[in-house]
């Protein structure tokens, strides 16, 4: 496409934006229930989150760059990344947060038959089916692969046994998709990518209580859950072949690391020293400067993130980079907000007062304490980069 | 535009590798000419291949015989520059003498403009007074004299001034020290009577000078821009300057880098590949982290720098801090990974430890600009 057409692209999305985008979507996101997550049990906030979701579900943009056949815009990585700074230049909230467009989606994308693709990115794109992810065990966490929860083999279906752990939202997701093992005597090539509706008989959840107080993580059981094999014709319950889905956990932890790492999002790495300097009135020199020190390397990553997204889209990235991203992000993530939790001084530790809306510093310091941990620990990230990116020798 | 190289600046990148990797290596250049202990610590038949290639004229427009690219080309070549240490007044006189020049008139362009991109000539810059980069404040005076102007004052940090054909001179023509307005840039020739080097060998082996000027008499002709109006052709060159420090600084980074993570897989001790150990894995794994943001964000100071952004002063401050915080954990590791080797001359990872110093003061250190990132976001 053309400089000249992406201005016209430009030009377009941001008429259309005007149009569409009520000026409360525009506000930051303040609380939990401003994420629309979608989901059969879903309910609005509002009108305007209601008329948000709509528009960008009927023009395709809750997925922007998926073929418009499976309910995207089929923009290209150019007019998405123009939608995206449009986006951001109004301040517009995203119509729709969902695992499945984060995680499932992309994994179906490249390794879902037409039918299965047909079906579950379609309800994935109008905000039908939430999903959530089965990834870790009590006994399987850093060290996923050994993992334990089984699928049996009956001939037309699974019966699955077994317990995933830091399910996020489980309790409130329709289906899951989950690793299973189906051979006890293949490490790596013994799992398959399962598909299957959370309201199955045997499935059961309990939420976790976080150090923030809040449970968005859960404790995830299956008991005897029977699990057909096929939920159509072409529409297998696992993603890829059996017993080689550990191929597509490894290309979905690439999205998982790159969405945690906070690419895309551009709070993760504006500058935070003028707003707190606003709040607090002035800054101590030596506060300053720490507030200093990082913003230099919040905005320096901001570029990262821009200068990554450019790259994998036409593949340029290298294959492990999103652990790299991972890691940075996560960790100046966790610097951002023990930053902002000295700003905030004594009202930033009250739990759950009005002024703070419910302890909302606090609550959300301590939630940036697993970013560093969920989808693979900083550790874990620093060994890949060590291992794959720089080849050093050894485990 | 993407953040990553188009395919005219990948031949560039590769071309610029393969030329300064093998003629300006650090066997072939930095450890000769110290052994040689040559003039002013470059090779100038290098600067000519420089200019065969069409280096020195990169950001000269081709109106004035140059390529008529931009910055993100500069930081190209300087970060090769920085990759093999090689010693070149490709940053004094190509970038930022270049930026300068351009703001000059039809007669000054036409007196100095070919000679940079032949080859033939060596600009310098002075700007700073005393030990720190303080170019906020410019006490070096030029009074009006009949058409002219009588230039007095000291300039320190001058890289290669003892054999720069011609000086771009940041003075003062009005006003007090730390004002604002009143700066005059002015292109001071070799020859001017007055003007007296004090060279100095600095730690990474580049030579620079004291300079000091005693009533150098200058024709109306050697200013750049307008008198009283420097202040804007100076910003523009801190911010080709500190843009192009940041690139060569992420040069030096990632050679360092390398160097040291191919150590890490041949050095044995405790029988194993010392790479082996997790302890130095996750320390070279984080430095890759850092020096892949750096880069980021050289490269994207320099695209904001081409695009006349106004976000490029505050992406360009931010690109030399961060580079420099990346090239000084870069020297720092590969040191102490190196071990003993790491501590002799005859090893190159201490080399690059040195270039890393000098290149943190010139144009400003972290600290400065870190300040400067404060500054200029509100607080």
């Amino acid at each position: 496409m053309s400089q000249e057409e992406l201005e016209s692209f430009r030009v377009d999305t941001r008429a259309w934006l005007e149009n569409h985008c009520p000026p409360e979507m525009r506000e930051p996101v303040r609380d939990e229930d401003d994420i629309y997550w979608g989901g059969r049990n879903a309910k609005f906030k509002n009108a305007a989150q209601q008329a948000w979701f709509e528009a960008c579900r009927d023009k395709g943009y809750t997925v922007p760059a998926w073929p418009k056949e499976y309910g995207g815009a089929g923009l290209s990585p150019a007019q998405a990344k123009i939608l995206r700074e449009e986006m951001n230049r109004i301040g517009a909230r995203s119509p729709l947060s969902s695992f499945g467009i984060w995680m499932l989606g992309p994994a179906l994308l490249q390794f879902g038959t037409d039918n299965q693709k047909e079906r579950f990115l379609n309800e994935i794109a109008r905000g039908e089916i939430r999903w959530c992810q089965g990834y870790s065990e009590p006994g399987a966490g850093s060290d996923l692969v050994s993992l334990q929860t089984f699928g049996e083999d009956q001939g037309n279906h699974w019966i699955v046994n077994g317990q995933k752990i830091w399910t996020s939202y489980a309790d409130k997701a329709d289906w899951i998709f989950c690793l299973v093992r189906t051979d006890k005597n293949d490490r790596y090539r013994g799992i398959t990518f399962m598909l299957f509706d959370m309201e199955s008989e045997g499935v059961s959840t309990k939420p976790i209580k976080l150090i923030s107080g809040n449970s968005p993580f859960c404790e995830t059981f299956f008991d005897n859950v029977n699990v057909p094999k096929f939920y159509g014709e072409d529409i297998p319950a696992q993603v890829g072949t059996v017993n080689r889905g550990w191929d597509v956990a490894k290309y979905l932890l690439g999205h998982e690391r790159e969405m945690i790492s906070g690419a895309d999002n551009s709070e993760r790495g504006s500058a935070i020293g003028a707003v707190l300097s606003r709040q607090m009135g002035g800054l101590d020199p030596i506060f300053r400067a720490e507030i200093a020190q990082f913003d230099v390397d919040a905005l320096a990553y901001s570029a990262m993130g821009e200068k990554f997204l450019d790259e994998v889209k036409v593949g340029k990235a290298h294959p492990a980079q999103p652990n790299m991203m991972k890691y940075a992000g996560t960790e100046l993530n966790k610097r951002r907000h023990e930053l902002m939790m000295a700003a905030g001084g004594s009202q930033s530790l009250e739990w759950d007062s009005d002024d703070t809306r419910g302890g909302k510093p606090a609550r959300d310091w301590l939630r940036t304490k697993a970013n560093s941990i969920e989808g693979g620990t900083s550790e874990v990230m620093l060994n890949v980069i060590a291992k794959r990116i720089l080849d050093l020798p050894g485990a | 535009m993407p953040l990553y190289y188009n395919d005219d600046q990948t031949m560039l990148a590769d071309t610029a590798a393969q030329f300064v990797g093998e003629a300006g290596s650090i066997a072939n250049q930095l450890r000769r000419i110290r052994a040689d202990d040559a003039l002013d610590g470059f090779d100038p038949e290098l600067w000519k291949r420089f200019a065969e290639l069409g280096f020195t004229g990169i950001l000269v427009s081709e109106a004035d015989g140059g390529l008529g690219m931009g910055h993100v080309e500069a930081g190209i070549v300087l970060e090769e520059i920085g990759r093999n240490l090689t010693p070149s007044p490709f940053l004094t006189s190509g970038v930022v003498a270049a930026s300068a020049l351009a703001e000059g008139g039809d007669d000054l362009r036409g007196r100095w403009l070919p000679g940079l991109v032949s080859g033939d000539a060596v600009y310098a810059v002075a700007i700073d007074e005393g030990a720190k980069h303080r170019p906020e404040k410019i006490a070096a005076r030029a009074e009006k004299a009949g058409n002219g102007f009588r230039l007095s004052g000291t300039k320190d940090f001058v890289l290669h001034g003892a054999s720069a054909d011609m000086l771009i001179v940041a003075a003062r023509t009005s006003g007090s020290d730390t004002d604002s307005d009143g700066v005059t840039i002015f292109a001071v020739p070799r020859d001017a009577a007055g003007m007296e080097h004090d060279p100095v060998r600095l730690v990474d082996g580049s030579m620079a000078t004291h300079t000091r000027f005693e009533g150098v008499e200058l024709d109306g002709d050697a200013v750049i821009g307008e008198v009283d109006g420097g202040r804007a052709i100076l910003d523009k060159m801190l911010r080709a300057g500190r843009v192009g420090v940041a690139a060569e600084g992420v040069g030096v980074a990632r050679g360092a880098m390398d160097m040291t993570v191919d150590y890490l897989k041949q050095r044995k001790q405790f029988g194993r590949l010392i790479g082996e150990f997790q302890a130095l894995q996750h320390r070279a794994a984080h430095l890759y982290s850092e020096v892949e943001i750096a880069r980021a964000a050289a490269i994207k100071a320099a695209q904001l720098l081409d695009a006349a952004s106004d976000q490029a002063e505050i992406m360009a401050s931010v690109a030399k801090a961060k580079a420099g915080k990346a090239a000084g954990l870069a020297v720092r590791e590969g040191v102490q990974m190196h071990g003993g080797i790491g501590m002799t001359d005859e090893y190159d990872i201490g080399l690059f430890m040195k270039r890393e110093r000098a290149l943190a003061e010139f144009m400003g250190d972290g600290f400065y600009h870190t300040g400067r990132v404060a500054d200029l976001t509100g607080y």
